[in-house]
C-alpha cells in the first residue's frame, strides 16, 4: 500500500465520483485537484466549468482564483457568470463540490457567520460566492472536508447553501430545482451518502485506519450507518503518481 | 402577484425601470471624446451616497486605480455591489468607502485567505447588509441591463441566504413553480477595466466577463479603465469585438496596467506576494495605515503605486508568468 496523507486521499476518492462524459463545477483548491486528477486518470471528456466564466480549459496548473487566466487556459469558451450558472439552472451540470465553516446532517452548508447578530457577527466569512447557486442547481454537490465535531454541527447558525434543508420532502417543497441536491460527503475518515427518504448524513464508507466510533466521535449529530459499510479504497499508486507529478507538482493543495 | 414569501433584508438600489429609463432618456448618445484621467472621472462620477459596482473577479481584471482614487477622495456612506469582490473589496473597506452592503462574496481572496481588515470592518457593525449570492447579483444586473424591474431565478430559496435577502418568492403564471424574483439593480455608478477601448467608450474586453457586459448596460454612470486605447476606425474594422458600446459609457481612461495587482488575462499575472503582503499587513492597524499611505494615499495615481512596487521590472514578471514562461506561483 503506497504511502498517503489525508488531503491525497479525499482528493483521490472525489476524483473516483467523477465519471467520463460528465460535467462538473469546481472551485480552487482541493475540488480543482480532484477534477484534474479524474480528467487525467478516469474522464478524458470530463467537462469542467468555473463559475467566473471559464469553460472546459485543458488547466496548465493550479489557479489561484476561480476567475484568473488558468481558468480559461486553451479553454473552449471564456464566458461570464451566467453562462455558467444558467447552464447549471438548465440541468447541464452533474457536479459540484462545496464547502463551509459548518454542515449539518441534511448537508446544508454554512459560509457566511458565526454569532447571532446578522448585522454585527461574531466572525464574518464570505457568504455565498457561487456556493448557493451551484447547489441549488447541479444535480450532485459534493464536499471535501476534514471532519470534526465543530464542522459536522447539529445545526448550522446560518444556511448559506441548500442541502436537503430540514430533510424529507423539504427541499423538494421550498421551489428548488427538483431531483438536485446532496450526494457524497468526503472526509479524512469516511464517505457519507444521504438516506433517500430523510435525507439525513448516512456512512457508507470508512477509510483505512479509522472505526465507526472515530467517525461518530467527530461529528455533532447523529449519523446514519449503511446496511454494508464498506472500507473506502486508499489511494492507488496511479493516482498519487498523477496527482503528485502532474497536478499539483508544487503540492499547493496536497501539502508537503 | 402573489408573493409567497420575503426576506428581510432591504434593497439598496431602487430597481423601478420607469425611473431608470428616465434617466437614460436623457444620458447623452453623442459620440464624443470622454477621455480623462482616473482622478476627474471620480471627481465627475463618484459621489457619497451612490451605489457602486465594481467589475472583474476580485484580483482579475479590476480596476484597481479607480478604487485607489475612490478612497484619495474620501467618498463615504456609498452602497457597494459586494459580487465576486476580493481585492477591491479590501481597498473599499481600507477605506471605510460604504455602509450598505449587497453581499455575495467579501472579505476573502479566494486560496489567499481571508482579509482581516475586511472582517474588521464588517464585524464593526458599521455596515447594513442584505445577502444575496455571485448569481442573484448577475441577474439583478441582468434586470438592469433589460429595462425591467426583477428577474426570476431558482436559486436561495429555503435557506437563510433567502431570509436576510431583499428577494421575494412568487409563482410563474404559467406553471405555477416558485422563483425568487430578484430586484434590478442600477447602480448610479460603475468602474470597469477593458483591455482596449476608444476614446468614445466603446470597448473590447479578452478572457472572462463576469458580469460585467449586464453591469455596463444596467449603469447609470460608467468609468472605463483600459490597458490602451485603440482608434475609432479599429473598432469599426472589427465591430464583432465590441462588447460595450460607447452609449454606455462617461468617462474612458487610460492606464496601462490598470488592473494590478490584480490579474489581466492575456497581459499580466497577479502580484502574489503583493496581495500576500497586503493580507499580512492588515494583521497589525499601525502598519497597515502607513501601508495605505505609502501605496495609496502618497501616490499621485496609479504608475507611482506600480513603481513603489517593482516598476516594470516586476511587470515584466508578471507577464512572462501570464503567458506561462514561468509557473503561476514561481
Amino acid at each position: 500500500m503506497a504511502d498517503y496523507n489525508v488531503m491525497e486521499l479525499m482528493i483521490c476518492t472525489a476524483a473516483r465520483e467523477l465519471e467520463d462524459g460528465a460535467s462538473v463545477g469546481v472551485g480552487t483548491g482541493a475540488p480543482c485537484a480532484a477534477a484534474m486528477l479524474a480528467q487525467k486518470l478516469y474522464s478524458p471528456s470530463l467537462t469542467i466549468l468555473f463559475e467566473a466564466g471559464g469553460a472546459a480549459p485543458l488547466i496548465p496548473e493550479m489557479p489561484i482564483s476561480v476567475g484568473d487566466s488558468r481558468t480559461t487556459w486553451k479553454a473552449i469558451m471564456a464566458s461570464g457568470m451566467c453562462e455558467i450558472m444558467e447552464t447549471a439552472c438548465r440541468g447541464l451540470l452533474d457536479y459540484t463540490f462545496l464547502g463551509g465553516a459548518q454542515i449539518d446532517m441534511y448537508g446544508n452548508l454554512n459560509s457566511t457567520r458565526i454569532g447571532p447578530d446578522h448585522q454585527k457577527p461574531k466572525v464574518r466569512f464570505p457568504g455565498s460566492g457561487g456556493a448557493n447557486d451551484f447547489a441549488s442547481f447541479c444535480w450532485r454537490m459534493m464536499v471535501m472536508t476534514p471532519q470534526d465535531p465543530k464542522r459536522f454541527a447539529e445545526k448550522c447558525q446560518f444556511i448559506t447553501t441548500p442541502g436537503w434543508l430540514e430533510g424529507g420532502d423539504s427541499r423538494a417543497k421550498s421551489g428548488l430545482p427538483l431531483g438536485a441536491g446532496p450526494y457524497k460527503i468526503i472526509t479524512n475518515m469516511a464517505v457519507m451518502d444521504f438516506e433517500p427518504e430523510s435525507k439525513r448524513m448516512r456512512i457508507i464508507a470508512i477509510n483505512p485506519g479509522y472505526s465507526e466510533k472515530d467517525v461518530q466521535d467527530n461529528c455533532g449529530f447523529e449519523l446514519l450507518k449503511a446496511k454494508n459499510i464498506v472500507e473506502n479504497k486508499p489511494p492507488t499508486v496511479e493516482e498519487l503518481t498523477i496527482l503528485r507529478e502532474q497536478v499539483d507538482p508544487y503540492r499547493y493543495v496536497i501539502g508537503r | 402577484m402573489n408573493v409567497i414569501a420575503q426576506g428581510s433584508g432591504k434593497v439598496f438600489a431602487d430597481p423601478d425601470a420607469d425611473k431608470a429609463r428616465a434617466f437614460f432618456r436623457k444620458k447623452n448618445r453623442k459620440m464624443v471624446s470622454k477621455l480623462m484621467t482616473v482622478k476627474e472621472a471620480v471627481e465627475k462620477f463618484v459621489h457619497d451616497g451612490d451605489y457602486l459596482c465594481i467589475g472583474g473577479f476580485g484580483a482579475n481584471r479590476i480596476p484597481a486605480a479607480v478604487c485607489h482614487e475612490i478612497l484619495r477622495q474620501g467618498r463615504k456612506n456609498m452602497a457597494f455591489a459586494g459580487h465576486t469582490s476580493t481585492h477591491d473589496f479590501q481597498i473599499l473597506c481600507a477605506g471605510e468607502v460604504f455602509n450598505k452592503l449587497d453581499v455575495a462574496y467579501i472579505v476573502g481572496l479566494e486560496a489567499r485567505g481571508l482579509s482581516v481588515g475586511a472582517r474588521r470592518y464588517m464585524e464593526s457593525g458599521k455596515v447594513e447588509i442584505s445577502e444575496w449570492t455571485n448569481y442573484s447579483l448577475s441577474v439583478r444586473f441582468k434586470a438592469g441591463a433589460a429595462g425591467v424591474s426583477f428577474y426570476p431565478a431558482r436559486n436561495i430559496m429555503g435557506t437563510d441566504t433567502f431570509k436576510y435577502s431583499g428577494a421575494k418568492i412568487i409563482e410563474c403564471p404559467f406553471t405555477g413553480t416558485k422563483y425568487a424574483a430578484m430586484p434590478a439593480i442600477y447602480p448610479d455608478v460603475s468602474a470597469l477595466h477593458v483591455h482596449e477601448a476608444d476614446i468614445y467608450g466603446n470597448c473590447r474586453i479578452r478572457g472572462i466577463t463576469v458580469s460585467d457586459l449586464d453591469v455596463a448596460r444596467a449603469s447609470k454612470h460608467l468609468i472605463i479603465t483600459c490597458e490602451r486605447l485603440i482608434s475609432n476606425e479599429e473598432i469599426r474594422r472589427e465591430p464583432s469585438l465590441t462588447v460595450i458600446p460607447y452609449w454606455c459609457v462617461d468617462a474612458v481612461c487610460e492606464v496601462p496596467y490598470g488592473s494590478y495587482p490584480g490579474n489581466m488575462y492575456g497581459e499580466y499575472f497577479s502580484d502574489e506576494d503583493h496581495l500576500r503582503e497586503w493580507l499580512k499587513v492588515e494583521e497589525n492597524p499601525e502598519e497597515f495605515k502607513k501601508f495605505l499611505d505609502k501605496n495609496i494615499y502618497g501616490c499621485k495615481n496609479h504608475f507611482e503605486y506600480i513603481e513603489k512596487n517593482g516598476g516594470l521590472e516586476r511587470l515584466q514578471v508578471l507577464r512572462q508568468k501570464e503567458l506561462m514562461f514561468t509557473g503561476a506561483r514561481s
